[in-house]
C-alpha cells in the first residue's frame, strides 16, 4: 500500500441535504449555479449546473480565488439527458441536431463552462471509472495536489438520467459532491485525509441511499467531514478500493 | 518530472495496422481519407476509417463489451507485439501495480446510437441490455478486462486532448509511487454523434481537410487506437522517452480556441520547461492542425512566434482525420515514430499553404536526425495538453 496525505479545504453539495449524507428527496430542482452569467445559466445543461453550484460552494469555502486551482471533474455518465437527445435526434432526423447541445453533450462541459467562468487557465480534466468514478475521481485529484504541490478543485457529480439510455444506467437521481484538496501544511484545513490503494475488491455496496447515482460514493466523505472523521472505503476500481482515514482538528 | 521510457507503442487508424504501416505511408505521403460510408444517413464529407472493423469480433469471454470502439481497440492493442510486453509489464510488477488510463470522447456511443435506431417498445434493445457499455468508461473497462490489469484504472474524456491528457496522469501516479508501469492511449471511432455534430458546428470540411491550407473548410473526422506502456526509464534506457508535459485551459470558448493561443502556449511552454529543453532544441512538432480555420490561424501563429525554423512542423490529420479523443495518442506515437526513423512527415493537404506559416512548416517529409519531437493536442472546451518525447540513451 502506497499513502497519500491531502488537507481538504472547502466542500460543496447538492441536492443541501446530503452534506449531512441525508437522502436526497427525490428531484431537487435546478441549482441556482449563481456563479455562471445568466444567458449561460439559462443555456447550460443539468450537468454543467450541477457541477458548477458544487465547484462554486467548495472554493468560496476554501477562501482560495477559483482561477488559481487545477480542477479534475469525475462523472460517470456526463449528461445522460443530453446523450439520450443526441441518440433519439440521430435515430429520427439527424439533420437537425443542436450544435449547442452537441457542444453539451462532451464530457468535459462542466470543465469547460467552469474554466470559462472564473477565467481558470490552469490544467482541467474530466475523467471517469464508470462505478467507481469517485473514488478514482478523488485519486486522482489529490495525486495531481500531491505531485504538483498545487490546490485541486475535485467534482463527483452525475445527474438523474431519462429515456432508455437513463432506464439501462439506473440514475435516478441528481447528486453532486465537491472538495478542495491541498497538499497538508497551507494551515487552512479542515480536515485531514490519508489514503491508500489496495489490491482487492472494495466492499459490496450497502443500500443505495442516492437511487444508483455512482457519484453517491463520495457522500461518504462528506459524512465524514460533517461528522467527526473517521474511515471508509471507495471503489477505485473493479478489483481496487481506496481506504481513506479522515482527521479533524481538534 | 520523471522521465518515463516507452516500452512499447502500437498506432492502428486509416493508415494501417501498426507503426510500420504508418511509417509506409507518412514516408510516401499517402493519405487514408475516403469519402464518407458510414454514417446512418448520408453526409457529404470524408473520412479516416480503419478497415476491416466489422470482421474483428472480441474475444468469447468478453463479448459483452461488443462494439465498434471496443473491436478496433481489440484490434489495435494486437498489433507490434503490444499485448506481450504489457503481460511482460504485468509479470515484471504484478497486474496492481500497472496503472491504465484511456483517453475517448466517443467510447461505445456507437452502440447507444444502435440502440436508438431499434428500439423495442420504447426500450433498448434486449442485446444491447449492457449497462457498462454506454458509458464513457466502456473502453478502459473492457481493455483492463483484456490485459487482466488492476492497478489505477481512469478514463480521460477532455475531447481532443484526452489521450495526451493520460500521459501526464501516468507520469504522475509512477512518479508517487502508486503504479510501477501504466498503459496510456486511446480510442474513438467514426459515429453518427461525431460526423452529425461537427457537422451541425459546420466544422466539417466536404472533401479531405486541407491543415493549413489557405483555403481550408474544416476538419475531416477519423477513428483509431493508440497505446503506448511507460515504465521507469531505469528500466529501458535506450527507449525513447517522455521528458515533458504541460497542460492548461482555455477559459475562453467551448467550440472555438483562444485567438491569441494563449492556453496552448502556456502548455507548450510547460511542457518545456519540465523537459528542461528550449523551443529551439525541439526537432519535430506535431501539430493540433485540425484544418479548421480558427485552429490553423492561432497555431501557425504560435509556431512563428515560438519556435526557430529549425524545428520542423506539421499536421498529420491529412493522413488520418481529426480521430478525436485517439488524437493525443496517434501523434506522440508519429513523434515517437519520427525520433526511431528520422521521418518527419510531410503535411498533407496544403496545396496552398496558408502565408501565416513560417519556414519550421514541413509541406513534404523530410529525413533527418531528430532527437526531441512534441505533439500538441487542443481540445473543445479550450482543454489544451502537449508532450515533449526524446531519444533514449546511445547504445
Amino acid at each position: 500500500m502506497s499513502a497519500l496525505r491531502v488537507d481538504i479545504e472547502g466542500f460543496g453539495a447538492w441536492p443541501p441535504e446530503s452534506a449531512e449524507g441525508g437522502v436526497p428527496p427525490g428531484d431537487a430542482g435546478r441549482p441556482a449555479a449563481r456563479l455562471l452569467p445568466p444567458t449561460e445559466r439559462r443555456r447550460a445543461p443539468a450537468s454543467v449546473l450541477l457541477a458548477v453550484e458544487v465547484a462554486a460552494q467548495a472554493v468560496a469555502m476554501s477562501g482560495r480565488p477559483a482561477d488559481s486551482l487545477a480542477c479534475v471533474f469525475a462523472s460517470a455518465y456526463g449528461d445522460i439527458g443530453i446523450t439520450d437527445y443526441l441518440c433519439a435526434t440521430l435515430a429520427q432526423a439527424p439533420d437537425t441536431l443542436s450544435p449547442t447541445r452537441f457542444h453539451h453533450s462532451v464530457h468535459n462541459a462542466p470543465a469547460g463552462y467552469w474554466t470559462i467562468a472564473t477565467g481558470c487557465r490552469a490544467p482541467s480534466s474530466a475523467v471517469c471509472a464508470g462505478g467507481a468514478s469517485a473514488g478514482a475521481g478523488l485519486l486522482e485529484a489529490s495525486v495531481l495536489a500531491l505531485a504538483e504541490q498545487r490546490p485541486v478543485l475535485l467534482v463527483c457529480s452525475d445527474v438523474a438520467g431519462n429515456g432508455p439510455l437513463g432506464e439501462i444506467v439506473g440514475c435516478r437521481s441528481s447528486l453532486g459532491c465537491a472538495l478542495v484538496l491541498a497538499p497538508p501544511g497551507s494551515g487552512r484545513a479542515m480536515a485531514r485525509l490519508d489514503l491508500a490503494l489496495s489490491a482487492a475488491a472494495p466492499p459490496a455496496a450497502g443500500p443505495d441511499p442516492a437511487a444508483g447515482n455512482p457519484s453517491a460514493a463520495a457522500l461518504r466523505l462528506l459524512a465524514l467531514l460533517t461528522g467527526q472523521g473517521g474511515d471508509a472505503i471507495l471503489a477505485a476500481g473493479d478489483r481496487l478500493a481506496l481506504h481513506v482515514h479522515m482527521e479533524k482538528p481538534e | 518530472m520523471l522521465p518515463l521510457a516507452i516500452r512499447a507503442c502500437t498506432l492502428t487508424s486509416a493508415l494501417g495496422r501498426g507503426i510500420d504501416a504508418h511509417r509506409e505511408a507518412l514516408a510516401g505521403m499517402r493519405g487514408g481519407l475516403r469519402p464518407n460510408d458510414i454514417s446512418s444517413a448520408p453526409l457529404a464529407c470524408w473520412i479516416g476509417r480503419v478497415d476491416g472493423i466489422e470482421h474483428e469480433p472480441l474475444p468469447a469471454a468478453h463479448a459483452a463489451w461488443d462494439s465498434r470502439n471496443n473491436r478496433l481497440a481489440w484490434l489495435g492493442l494486437r498489433q507490434d507485439g503490444f499485448v506481450g510486453q504489457v503481460e511482460a509489464a504485468r509479470e515484471r510488477y504484478g497486474a496492481a501495480r500497472v496503472a491504465l488510463l484511456l483517453g475517448t470522447s466517443t467510447a461505445s456511443i456507437g452502440a447507444t446510437e444502435e440502440g436508438y435506431r431499434r428500439l423495442e417498445n420504447g426500450r433498448l434493445p434486449a442485446d444491447l441490455h449492457r449497462p457498462r457499455l454506454h458509458q464513457p468508461h466502456s473502453l478502459a473497462g473492457f481493455v483492463a478486462a483484456a490485459l487482466a490489469l488492476r492497478g489505477p484504472c481512469l478514463t480521460v474524456s477532455t475531447a481532443c486532448s484526452s489521450s495526451a491528457k493520460v500521459f501526464a496522469s501516468a507520469e504522475r501516479l509512477i512518479r508517487l509511487g502508486l503504479a510501477d508501469a501504466a498503459v496510456v492511449g486511446g480510442v474513438d471511432t467514426l459515429c453518427d454523434s461525431v460526423l452529425f455534430g461537427f457537422n451541425a458546428l459546420e466544422l466539417v470540411s466536404p472533401g479531405p481537410c486541407r491543415p493549413f491550407d489557405a483555403r481550408r473548410d474544416g476538419i475531416s473526422i477519423g477513428e483509431a487506437a493508440g497505446f503506448a506502456l511507460l515504465e521507469r526509464v531505469e528500466t529501458a534506457p535506450r527507449a525513447p522517452r517522455l521528458v515533458g508535459w504541460g497542460e492548461s485551459s482555455d477559459a475562453y470558448h467551448m467550440s472555438t480556441p483562444h485567438p491569441d493561443g494563449i492556453g496552448a502556449e502556456a502548455a507548450i511552454r510547460e511542457a518545456l520547461a519540465r523537459a528542461a529543453l528550449e523551443p529551439a532544441q525541439v526537432g519535430y512538432l506535431n501539430l493540433h492542425g485540425t484544418a479548421s480555420r480558427k485552429n490553423d490561424d492561432m497555431e501557425a501563429a504560435l509556431v512563428s512566434r515560438l519556435f526557430p525554423a529549425t524545428t520542423r512542423a506539421s499536421s498529420t490529420k491529412g493522413y488520418t482525420g481529426h480521430t478525436l479523443g485517439a488524437a493525443g495518442i496517434v501523434e506522440a506515437a508519429i513523434a515517437l515514430l519520427a525520433i526511431r526513423d528520422g521521418l518527419v512527415p510531410g503535411n498533407l493537404g496544403a496545396e496552398a499553404p496558408d502565408p501565416a506559416c513560417g519556414a519550421q512548416f514541413a509541406w513534404r517529409g523530410e529525413h533527418r536526425r531528430i532527437d526531441v519531437a512534441m505533439s500538441n493536442s487542443f481540445g473543445f472546451g479550450g482543454n489544451n495538453a502537449s508532450l515533449v518525447f526524446a531519444r533514449g540513451a546511445a547504445a
